[in-house]
């Protein structure tokens, strides 16, 4: 198996996401143990722009790949370009981001140069000079602990902020352009537009806040209460299946087992009991605020700060007195 | 026009799921198992199509899985499907997505398809892996997470909608291709009672390896799972009380900055 591992590094709209200085840091515990280098590909519109951005990061090389047939993002062009650089390179390791991108990319381009794949992990270690990925099962009800045999290239996609990013390490990277092979007219699915979320606000996949609301919101204006709220962290707002059942909220922003995982910095959940399929999705968030009128409802067995009150009149004080401090 | 839906058994959402006894899965004694809930956005999907294309279309179930997916696929058959391909064989006990991509791939091609649907990942073990790796090994596009689905008149491509960060993508697929489902793309219909009894009469042929031309599972042993963790415990939540909520609050506050440092 190759020592060297590849981070994707995943562009949207022109800018390289934020998890991709997360997989380079998992890159480097992998290269420590093998001995390896770190190399990134950069690929689409934007690319030469945001490679200089990681330059110097721990990075042997950048290949920046941006031509016609790779300018927007299609799973069969890009999992075109990563099999072609891992039969090129002999890359071990493929690291990116478990986002739509990512989860839509990386089994296919797994399957197209025979390799395995781990999706969505939160922590990669070496342990007895083997590769450990730990990636959440049952929506978090339970975590698997898995490692690669054989000897095909092993592609790993990272849920963001789960580990810290990597810092620059001083020195820069050898960038190179590097035509993409592909046949535009060959893409059978293409992307003809990005139809962008009313509201304007970060996916709660991405946001560092989230206030979420539950069935206790009683009715969809009352989300601009929470809106209120998010916007002072420029966050994003989440709702638990039952708002979303009810009515209130759009599907997109659901948080649980049939919606999104969620790991953001301080989760506020509002009149949210805690259904455990609403604990699963969001039971990993590094602080979690509740507000309920239940003293005993199962979201403060997961909450780190609780208050026993009616979210109505609670969460405009809040949103009053964090306002004042953050001014 | 050959319509597949794909469908896995799985247990409840609402299901408490526990390592088992050996450290090496969960305990299903008392779990109750489902459809897979996404996989019923592509069953509807299919259904639906199959009702506006006419003609002599057809909604095939493929389900891989125990002996007792059966069930699950006569939940399918009940809400419409016309028939089902079951396979099932010791030798996928455990099995990865890429062994079960390539058994799909075999047994989809035998039955021939214009249009495959499925969920967006199964609720158990969370992967979305297999209909991507189902796609490379059938050389089809694919189209994760859709939230529309529409086909042109004249049946040559698809336009659909895929969920991304912040948005949707809008995508124009040529057919074959495989779609997988997310949660909003519909409303999946219920099972009803002549469909329960209809659903007893329709055929489903069971398959194990053997049939389908393989000799051992396919693409096995790329992978090993080390150990099953239980969910960590949360901390002991700091309730912030006081005889007037605005106090409470006011304090929550300070903690949040002072203590947490999240604001």
């Amino acid at each position: 198996m190759g020592k060297d591992v590849l981070v994707f590094g995943e562009i949207r709209n022109g800018e390289l996401k934020k998890v991709v200085k997360e997989l380079i840091a998992a890159a480097a515990v992998i290269t420590g143990e093998t001995g390896g280098a770190v190399d990134a590909v950069l690929v689409g519109a934007g690319a030469e722009k945001e490679a200089s951005g990681i330059s110097g990061y721990g990075l042997r090389k950048i290949a920046v790949v941006d031509d016609d047939a790779v300018a927007d993002y299609s799973s069969e062009g890009y999992a075109a370009v990563l099999a072609s650089l891992v039969g090129e390179e002999g890359y071990g390791y493929v690291l990116m981001g478990a986002t739509s991108m990512g989860r839509d990319l990386g089994p296919r381009a797994a399957a197209r140069v025979d390799g395995v794949m781990f999706s969505d992990c939160v922590e990669v270690r070496i342990d007895g000079g083997a590769l450990v990925a730990r990636r959440p099962v049952y929506s978090g009800k339970l975590f698997v602990e898995l490692t690669p045999e054989g000897d095909g290239p092993v592609f790993i996609s990272i849920r963001p902020n789960n580990i810290a990013p990597a810092g620059e390490s001083g020195g820069s990277s050898e960038i190179a352009a590097k035509p993409s092979g592909v046949d535009r007219a060959a893409i059978r699915a293409i992307v003809s537009e990005i139809i962008p979320l009313a509201g304007g606000r970060p996916d709660v996949t991405e946001a560092d806040v989230i206030v979420s609301g539950g069935r206790a919101m009683k009715e969809e204006s009352n989300f601009r209460m929470l809106e209120k709220l998010a916007d002072l962290f420029g966050g994003a707002v989440g709702a638990s299946r039952a708002a979303v059942d009810a009515g209130y909220a759009e599907q997109p922003i659901q948080v649980g087992q049939t919606g999104k995982v969620v790991n953001p910095k301080l989760y506020i959940a509002c009149g949210i009991s805690g259904a455990i399929q609403h604990l699963a999705g969001m039971r990993t968030s590094k602080v979690i605020v509740a507000i309920n009128k239940d003293a005993s409802a199962p979201i403060f067995e997961k909450a780190h700060y609780g208050i026993v009150g009616d979210l109505f009149e609670v969460v405009p004080i809040l949103t009053e007195e964090l306002e004042k401090m953050l001014q | 026009m050959k319509i597949i839906v794909l469908l896995k058994r799985v247990p409840d959402t609402e299901a408490k799921i526990l390592i088992n006894q050996d450290g090496n899965g969960i305990r299903e004694d008392g779990v109750k198992f489902i459809i897979n809930t996404y996989d019923e956005y592509g069953i509807e999907e299919g259904l639906r199509l199959k009702e506006k294309v006419g003609g002599d279309s057809k909604v095939t179930a493929v389900c891989a899985g125990p002996e007792e997916s059966t069930e699950v696929i006569r939940t399918a058959l009940a809400m419409g499907v016309d028939d089902a391909v079951h396979i099932c064989d010791p030798a996928l006990a455990k099995p990865s997505p890429f062994t079960i991509a390539e058994v799909l791939a075999k047994a989809i091609s035998e039955e021939g398809f214009d249009i495959i649907f499925c969920g967006k990942q199964g609720i158990d073990d969370d992967m979305a892996q297999t209909q991507s790796i189902l796609a490379e090994k059938l050389d089809i596009p694919q189209v994760n997470n859709a939230t529309v689905f529409e086909l042109a008149d004249d049946l040559s491509k698809a336009v659909l909608n895929r969920r991304i960060e912040g948005g949707d993508e809008k995508v124009e697929a040529s057919l074959p291709v495989i779609i997988s489902c997310e949660k909003g793309l519909n409303d999946p219909r219920y099972a009803s009672l002549p469909g329960i009894m209809k659903a007893k009469k329709k055929e489903i042929r069971v398959k194990n390896l053997a049939d389908l031309g393989f000799n051992e599972a396919p693409s096995s042993g790329r992978s090993r799972v080390l150990k099953w963790l239980p969910m960590p415990k949360g901390g002991e939540c700091k309730m912030v009380e006081a005889e007037e909520t605005v106090d409470a609050v006011k304090e929550l506050a300070r903690l949040l900055r002072e203590e947490a440092k999240v604001v």
